[in-house]
């Protein structure tokens, strides 16, 4: 990977620019640092600072854009017979490529000679020979259209990588010369790092928008062009998900109204579990419990949370399904077969309300803790019981921040993804039975978007649709949960 | 005074009010003390479920995944001469010539224990696979060996140590090419006689994936390697941003919109469900910069994006913590601020983000969803990468990822090692978390 030991090769001439202009800066006072404006190091830092981040910049920027120029000039390569009926550009496009990858591993193995990985006359069938004789994996009808596409396009990026070499060693380079030239005792290096250190720091801070922003471009996008393949009012409205696969032809139905019942339906089983759960552990913990119990039964109670949930999957899909398909199953303990197979609605959500649980109850257990001590004496001195007390005065005063918990928690159960993968099955379906087999929005993002999807028909696309819902759902619930809480905190204070 | 009017004993101001005494409970009294109790109840016994499914949990975490550690073996010693090895390499079936000395060897130890058995050439092959491969191709490796004993630890199929763990039972067996009834009374001579056991499987720990067909010699040694690349990757760059994003925000960021929307955008950022992160890995790193599928470097990538909220939210935490004095004496002595930050404020706060950073690093372990989304699933643990480069970028899985793959098989053999699997993950974020509460216990200052 030529790449790493560019960025090596320019963090060593970093350290080189470090040390000159550190020498320099000193020289130039004839070693007495007390006639520079700021100490040595500060010099050493400001060339060392000019050039990483112009230089790695630049090789930033360069190995983002230069696969889109090259995927331009390729693109024109391509005739328009060779995009078959159901295909498109994009799918003959990440075949060139697949093929550039291979023969560019077949070439640094030994196992093609370099000028056959450049002869643009070439025989297509004698190079796919080859890069299967090296153990690339390749299609096995190679047209000689691609192996073009795709000897240009290793060409290309061969030379655009030497550019690019070539380009960052000058940009470092130049700026090592221009800022070991700076260091003059005048030369306000203190003030030049420490402002360059805080652009850095807000660099930093941005990514978290950045982060938003490509979530939001990248379901935006996709969601946008999945409509533009299927009428956006079958996704909404449509009572039936049944994607075809790809390649087999015919039409699929994706509806998303089954799936999101599915996980409407888990999220309230999950609910039901954990609230009276999590709420009684807190109101026990916080107003009954001896100091010694509560430190052994809080941490206890959260090592929950802390547990993958891949493990919850594997423990709903392993012990909790065939335990439930024991009790409610065929031939099980109370001899009604209601339940058919160990993955169901019931399942999933008991699962999952045993994840939640320690989330209701530390959460719910700080707004209990957040009412004044004033407000349970006063109660006590009317005569009401220490329940009566809690009823009737403490859960109404944390009543909001409670129902903020609840959302907050049902945001957890919507985006919840292992769980449901594993112990909700596959079959989506609109039903009130909670011991049938149901899907919902995660597994389905799950299941459209593993394996080698092309991310061009509907059937892929549609994930990034379903995506898109999650997010805006967790978000709404989110931002309501935070809405309420905000709302209603200021009263005692 | 007087103007009060009296509802003292006696009066019947109040008509049909019940006479009440402090001796004798009246029925109103005792229904608010049971309702009393039985709320009292309801907190110990939500408390109690709660404890008793995590008990549950582990419970049948440690039972299912012990046997994985665990692992069938076949004790055979004997002697292979240069001739021997001649005679099997000039057959036609050179692998079975290899296997016959083998059967041999397996009689006569059971005759010299006292044991009659008639071993069948088919029933060891159904109990140990084909072994001719195995001692050909130790030989071909070892040719000092010949003529010397050799004692060879071969495992059993899976069958037949699903026999030993419980999985495969007498009751209801069905003979199939795999298994037939007679070759578990062979087993059972065999184990008599202290030639089969159970050894621990180094190999499970060790191991890379295998396929769908053999479960016995899976192992999570690949992936665990995939998921210390992973997390090479995240330690590298969220530790930097997590705590260069959090100092700013902190220590420097003025009150105005830019800051604004920064808060607001973490705060939401660390509430987005896991998946959507997949969504933005295979969009952004895969689709859109091409970086390789399954590489534990876009994982990694991934993975940053996720934990930097967590990270960010328990650094600014502990730089709250440090107290402005500090700040002060240091800006009072002709520090700069950001020398004051730099040199004084952060060493102070050092350990709190350590143990934020070591939790963030524990959460990204075990996450599993992004992956699924970035293809770190399926049979991509194969081997080991070739080297410290290739770790990142060839394609592998890790250890959720691997977990998940076993459980979504059909054969029952890979279960017990998703269970086992799960043990070692929870050893490591076990460790981790004990490692955070000694820094933070040690190092935590109290102002």
């Amino acid at each position: 990977m030529p790449l790493i030991w560019l960025a090596f090769i320019v963090l060593a001439v970093a350290t080189l620019g470090y040390v000159m202009g550190w020498r320099r800066a000193l020289s130039t006072v004839g070693g007495d640092a007390r006639h520079l404006h700021s100490l040595p190091s500060y010099y050493g830092w400001n060339v060392f600072l000019k050039v990483v981040v112009p230089a790695f910049g630049l090789m930033i920027a360069w190995v983002l854009i230069q696969p889109l120029l090259i995927d331009r000039s390729v693109v024109q390569l391509i005739p328009e017979t060779e995009v078959s009926e159901g295909s498109n550009i994009g799918l003959v496009m990440s075949e060139v490529r697949r093929t550039a990858q291979g023969i560019t591993a077949a070439v640094a193995q030994g196992d093609m000679a370099p000028d056959m990985a450049t002869d643009a006359n070439a025989d297509a069938a004698e190079v796919a020979q080859v890069l299967k004789d090296a153990g690339q994996i390749v299609t096995s009808d190679l047209s000689p259209a691609i192996v073009q596409g795709a000897q240009r396009y290793v060409e290309l990026s061969s030379f655009g990588n030497l550019l690019m070499s070539i380009a960052v060693l000058a940009v470092g380079l130049l700026a090592m010369a221009w800022a070991v030239r700076e260091s003059t005792p005048v030369f306000r290096a203190r003030n030049v790092v420490e402002q360059g250190i805080k652009a850095l720091l807000i660099a930093a801070a941005s990514i978290a928008i950045l982060t938003t922003i490509g979530i939001i471009l990248s379901l935006v996008f996709n969601t946008i062009e999945f409509f533009r393949l299927y009428p956006a009012g079958d996704f909404f409205f449509l009572l039936e998900w049944a994607p075809s696969f790809s390649g087999r032809g015919g039409a699929s139905s994706l509806g998303v109204l089954p799936l999101l019942w599915g996980t409407v339906y888990i999220s309230i089983v999950a609910l039901l579990v954990a609230v009276p759960i999590g709420l009684f552990s807190a109101i026990y913990l916080s107003e009954y419990a001896s100091p010694r119990v509560r430190a052994i039964a809080k941490p206890l109670l959260e090592v929950l949370a802390g547990i993958p949930t891949i493990v919850y999957g594997l423990f709903a899909l392993l012990t909790v399904g065939p335990l439930l398909v024991s009790v409610f199953g065929d031939g099980g303990l109370l001899g009604v077969s209601w339940q058919g197979g160990g993955r169901a609605v019931i399942t999933a959500g008991l699962v999952m309300g045993i994840m939640l649980i320690p989330f209701v109850s530390s959460l719910s257990d700080d707004i209990i803790n957040a009412v004044p001590q004033a407000m349970r004496d006063g109660s006590y001195g009317l005569g009401a019981t220490q329940s009566e007390t809690i009823k009737q005065v403490v859960l109404p005063a944390a009543l909001p921040g409670i129902v903020g918990a609840i959302l907050l928690a049902a945001s957890r159960a919507i985006g919840e993804t292992m769980i449901v993968v594993l112990g909700a099955g596959a079959a989506a379906r609109l039903s009130l039975n909670p011991f049938e087999a149901m899907t919902t929005v995660t597994a389905k993002i799950v299941s459209q978007l593993t394996g080698d999807s092309d991310f061009a028909s509907p059937e892929a696309l549609v994930a990034f649709a379903l995506g898109m819902t999650l997010f805006l759902l967790t978000l709404g619930l989110n931002v309501f949960a935070l809405y309420i809480v905000r709302k209603y905190r200021e009263q005692y204070d | 005074m007087t103007d009060a009017p009296n509802f003292g004993p006696g009066t019947d101001a109040v008509p049909n009010r019940p006479k009440t005494s402090l001796i004798a409970e009246d029925a109103r009294t005792k229904g608010r003390n049971a309702a009393e109790k039985r709320f009292r109840f309801y907190g110990m016994a939500a408390i109690a479920v709660g404890l008793f499914f995590l008990v549950v949990l582990a419970v049948s975490i440690v039972r299912s995944g012990i046997p994985a550690f665990t692992q069938t073996v076949v004790n055979v010693e004997f002697t292979m001469t240069e001739a021997d090895i001649e005679t099997a390499e000039g057959m036609l079936f050179k692998t079975k010539m290899y296997a016959q000395f083998l059967n041999t060897a397996l009689t006569d130890q059971m005759n010299a224990k006292g044991l009659e058995v008639d071993v069948d050439e088919k029933a060891i092959q159904r109990i140990l696979g084909k072994t001719g491969g195995i001692i050909r191709e130790f030989y071909k490796g070892n040719p000092d060996q010949m003529g010397e004993p050799v004692a060879f630890e071969l495992s059993a199929s899976s069958r037949v140590d699903g026999y030993f763990k419980g999985r495969v039972t007498r009751e209801g067996f069905v003979d199939s090419r795999f298994l037939k009834l007679s070759d578990l009374d062979l087993v059972d001579s065999l184990a008599q006689a202290g030639v089969i056991q159970q050894a621990f499987n180094w190999n499970f720990i060790t191991g890379a994936d295998t396929g769908v067909d053999n479960p016995g010699g899976a192992g999570i040694g690949a992936s665990l390697v995939g998921s210390f690349f992973m997390m090479l990757v995240v330690l590298v760059l969220s530790l930097p941003i997590g705590v260069a994003a959090s100092i700013y925000l902190e220590e420097f960021a003025p009150k105005n919109r830019f800051t604004d929307i920064i808060e607001v955008n973490i705060s939401n950022l660390a509430a987005v469900p896991s998946i959507v992160f997949g969504i933005l890995g295979l969009a952004v790193f895969i689709q859109f910069v091409h970086l390789p599928q399954s590489a534990p470097l876009v994982g990694g990538l991934v993975l940053t994006l996720m934990t930097l909220p967590t990270i960010i939210i328990s650094t600014r935490a502990s730089l709250k913590a440090v107290p402005p004095s500090i700040r002060d004496a240091a800006l009072g002595v002709g520090a700069s601020k950001m020398q004051a930050v730099f040199h004084h404020v952060l060493p102070l706060a050092a350990p709190g983000i350590l143990t934020g950073t070591i939790i963030g690093l524990a959460q990204a372990l075990g996450e599993t969803a992004p992956l699924l989304l970035i293809g770190m699933v399926g049979f991509v643990a194969r081997g080991y990468p070739q080297g410290f480069i290739e770790g990142f970028t060839d394609p592998n899985s890790a250890m959720p990822a691997q977990i998940y793959t076993w459980a979504a098989r059909a054969d029952v053999g890979f279960y017990e090692k998703a269970w086992g699997g799960i043990i070692v993950l929870l050893l490591f974020l076990l460790t981790m978390n004990i490692i955070a509460i000694i820094l933070r216990r040690r190092f935590e200052r109290r102002w």
